[in-house]
């Protein structure tokens, strides 16, 4: 990495206001306060172990290169950096068949607003040693604490994957395909991502007539709905060309912002202590709220 | 009304005002103090033991959150309990604690097999609710070896592991929400059905908090596509070392089987004669490996594994050859337990985690402990995870073997977090390893864990004192009582 972990601390030092920032890509730091960068780069790619583990600065396409030569891949959003993916914790486009970015998090190292080095989670594939910080922190945005180095889970990258299209409904392939990738919607046309062996993808795509496609359509960008999977149908009297859903997960990309959702008061209150825990003072990425309303 | 009192009444005056509360708010037959209901709850699957205050059985929501407002309102620590089926000593009751059981509140709410969600309640049985849903094509991922007699509630307190948890991960990848009472008495909703639900992911934070953050009362459960094929292999080896190899050489390879478990001599020595399934006895381990998918993938792989499995010097392979051969291996790793009777009537079960990698030096030094405290060990364990689990075999009736298996047990913990492992697989910290925390953690991570711990309960009534050592308050209160250990 080219910073240690202690001299990132020693930048996000102890007190006064401070915020990180990665690339930016993903809405940037907090302006006007004295602004720090997680170290960057990779410390070890083992796929014998189906771990890496990096530096929260490291860039997901550097990331995702290294890991691709050794065969292996990591459920990272593409784009900006690794630390900046996991603050805003959202997964990509391949939910549906990898699971959450936040299950792939083995162990973080992070700072604290203390401005120490703390450990949560463990370097193995399987770890319930203690209460799990890796998940809390994914998603965070910063306000807890600030992602210094990660471990991650990897996976083997498939022997084979391909997108297809079809004129068709969406549940009957969700219901009917064995353990599709992706299955996204615009109300009218089907795009399907399979992969595994060359034979398998062949003959689900055969059986539903699925048609190769380039890849998956442009995605609105306007809004990023998160709603329950079994409210997707409803979208269909949106007009052609809103949105584009993704089927099986709820994840709407759209071209109006998300509805407002309301937050219940015991939850509320429950994020409140947690700050106030994690971070008295309010110094970390000031401003900054991970919940609608703030 | 008064509570149910099945012997002389000896409760403490202050929990005769807390039982009296509880009656108030539950029906007189759901809260119980005699000497069979704290007795019979004084323990889970493990060790530890402490007689309960108050048992009280929840039948709804409502019952969960009126027990818990009367223990925040009268200051009194409460503990979750499923099926106790716990390793760890976490639904052990803390003292005077009032010992909230789920175990009636055991209804599969619904079922969407195309989304593959469902909402059930804590005290649906972990294989029931696959078996239920078996004719959907889905099933819940999760699968420990206690899956027969354990709770979902206890899967989400313990972020529960099992055999085919190598390819899809553990609970944690498994709970979409959770209804849960928080240990103030409000009820709330974390996660949701939804991907992305608004704030912080307190679902996360509540699974595998061993019931230390509140009471979840109904949960959101991920369902998985049954597998249209599948292949599971039996193979065999001269050494432990060679089979370990072999573990690492699939994964390397790029493959991800469902399972990969490995047995040792002695047990599968203790198997096969409860059994009678031909295992090769005359091994030294054997590896059970089971391939799913869509049938090109799983052949090719099949053929793969052969391959690999020949560079490692197997001795013999055999694929079950129907259902009902598979479901007889199955047998013999899941019956493993019980068949250790015929060795020792005890057994000390470990839960560890070590790097793949690392398998088998950790393995040699779990068979060397056990040597020098002159005890059996017999291995069984998620080889794919890395996740070991030594049986150590006694007899409690010989003098002094408890304090031996205790030793050996510990050095077998600090062995395998010396070698870049952890602490617990899948079994949790509870009481069990509590004191053994820093192994892994600083005092400044162990903080960290605790803030948010009161964050959640700033009252610490929510199944007090287990997880996390509190050296700054080693009073007491925080001290395994003498003779907990049994």
């Amino acid at each position: 990495m080219d910073l240690t972990l202690d001299e990132f601390a020693d930048a996000v030092g102890r007190s006064g206001a401070v915020s990180i920032t990665g690339d930016g890509t993903r809405g940037g730091p907090v302006r006007s306060v004295p602004i720090v960068r997680a170290p960057a780069g990779i410390v070890s790619v083992d796929p014998a172990e189906m771990t890496v583990c990096c530096g929260a600065g490291t860039p997901v396409d550097e990331l995702a290169e290294a890991l691709a030569e050794q065969g292996q891949r990591v459920v990272l959003p593409p784009g900006g950096t690794v630390g900046g993916a996991m603050a805003v914790g959202r997964s990509d486009l391949r939910r549906l068949g990898d699971g959450a970015l936040r299950d792939a998090v083995l162990q973080v190292r992070y700072v604290s607003a203390a401005g120490e080095v703390v450990k949560a989670g463990g370097p193995t594939v399987k770890n319930v040693s203690g209460f799990d910080l890796c998940r809390l922190l994914v998603g965070s945005r910063g306000t807890l604490g600030f992602f210094g180095e990660v471990i991650f889970r990897t996976r083997p990258v498939a022997r084979f994957q391909g997108w297809y299209a079809v004129d068709g409904d969406p549940w009957d392939l969700l219901a009917g395909l064995y353990r599709p990738v992706s299955v996204l919607w615009d109300g009218i046309r089907t795009w399907v991502l399979l992969e595994g062996h060359p034979d398998d993808v062949a003959a689900q795509a055969a059986r539903f007539d699925l048609r190769p496609a380039e890849g998956p359509p442009d995605l609105p960008t306007g809004g990023r709905w998160s709603l329950p999977p079994s409210a997707l149908p409803a979208l269909s009297s949106e007009g052609p060309g809103t949105f584009v859903a993704e089927i099986g997960v709820g994840v709407v990309h759209h071209v109006d912002p998300p509805p407002s959702r309301p937050v219940d008061p015991a939850t509320r209150r429950l994020h409140e202590r947690l700050k106030q825990r994690f971070d008295p003072a309010g110094r970390l990425n000031p401003g900054v709220s991970v919940l609608a309303g703030d | 009304m008064r509570p149910r009192r099945h012997a002389a009444d000896d409760l403490p005056p202050r929990l005769v005002a807390v039982a009296d509360a509880l009656c108030r708010r539950l029906r007189p037959d759901q809260v119980r103090v005699g000497a069979t209901e704290t007795h019979l709850y004084r323990r889970d699957a493990s060790n530890m033991s402490s007689p309960a205050g108050i048992v009280c059985f929840a039948e709804s929501t409502d019952d969960v959150r009126a027990v818990v407002e009367v223990a925040h309102r009268t200051g009194t620590p409460f503990v979750a309990r499923g099926s106790g089926t716990g390793l760890a000593g976490g639904a052990v009751p803390p003292e005077g604690a009032i010992v909230v059981s789920t175990a009636k509140m055991n209804r599969i709410l619904s079922v969407d097999h195309v989304n593959r969600l469902a909402w059930v309640e804590p005290g649906v049985l972990n294989l029931d609710l696959s078996r239920r849903i078996a004719h959907l094509g889905v099933h819940f991922a999760p699968d420990p070896s206690s899956q027969q007699t354990c709770s979902i509630g206890g899967n989400v307190a313990n972020n529960s592991g099992g055999p085919h948890c190598l390819a899809d991960g553990v609970t944690s990848a498994h709970v979409h929400a959770l209804e849960v009472v928080l240990p103030d008495g409000s009820v709330t909703v974390f996660g949701g059905e939804d991907p992305e639900p608004e704030g912080y992911d307190l679902r996360g934070a509540f699974v595998g908090s061993e019931g230390m953050l509140g009471i979840a009362t109904k949960v959101c459960v991920r369902l998985m596509h049954n597998p249209p094929a599948v292949a599971t292999l039996l193979l065999d080896f001269a050494t432990v070392r060679d089979g370990a190899q072999l573990v690492s050489d699939v994964i390397a390879d790029g493959m991800v089987p469902a399972a990969m478990e490995m047995m040792d001599q002695l047990c599968l020595r203790a198997v096969e004669q409860y059994i009678h399934a031909g295992l090769p006895v005359e091994q030294a381990a054997a590896l059970l490996i089971e391939v799913v998918g869509l049938p090109a993938a799983v052949e090719a792989d099949v053929g793969r594994i052969g391959e690999l499995a020949a560079a490692c010097g197997v001795g013999g392979i055999r694929v079950a050859a129907d259902e009902a051969e598979r479901a007889l291996l199955w047998k013999g790793r899941k019956s493993a337990f019980g068949a250790i009777a015929n060795i020792e009537p005890n057994y000390y079960l470990h839960d560890t985690v070590v790097p793949r990698h690392r398998l088998p030096d950790v393995l040699e030094q779990v068979y060397e402990i056990a040597g020098r405290y002159d005890l059996k060990v017999l291995n069984v364990f998620h080889a794919g995870d890395g996740n070991l689990h030594p049986l150590l075999l006694y007899d409690a009736t010989e003098e002094g073997v408890r304090e031996r298996v205790k030793a050996a047990g510990e050095e077998i913990v600090r062995a395998s977090v010396a070698a870049g492992g952890v602490l617990s697989g899948e079994h949790g910290i509870g009481l069990e390893k509590r004191d053994l925390m820093p192994l892994m953690f600083s005092q400044v991570d162990l903080a960290a864990q605790e803030a948010m711990r009161q964050a959640f309960d700033p009252a610490l009534l929510a199944n007090p004192n287990k997880v996390l050592p509190n050296p700054a308050t080693c009073g007491d209160i925080h001290r395994i009582p003498e003779g907990a250990w049994i």
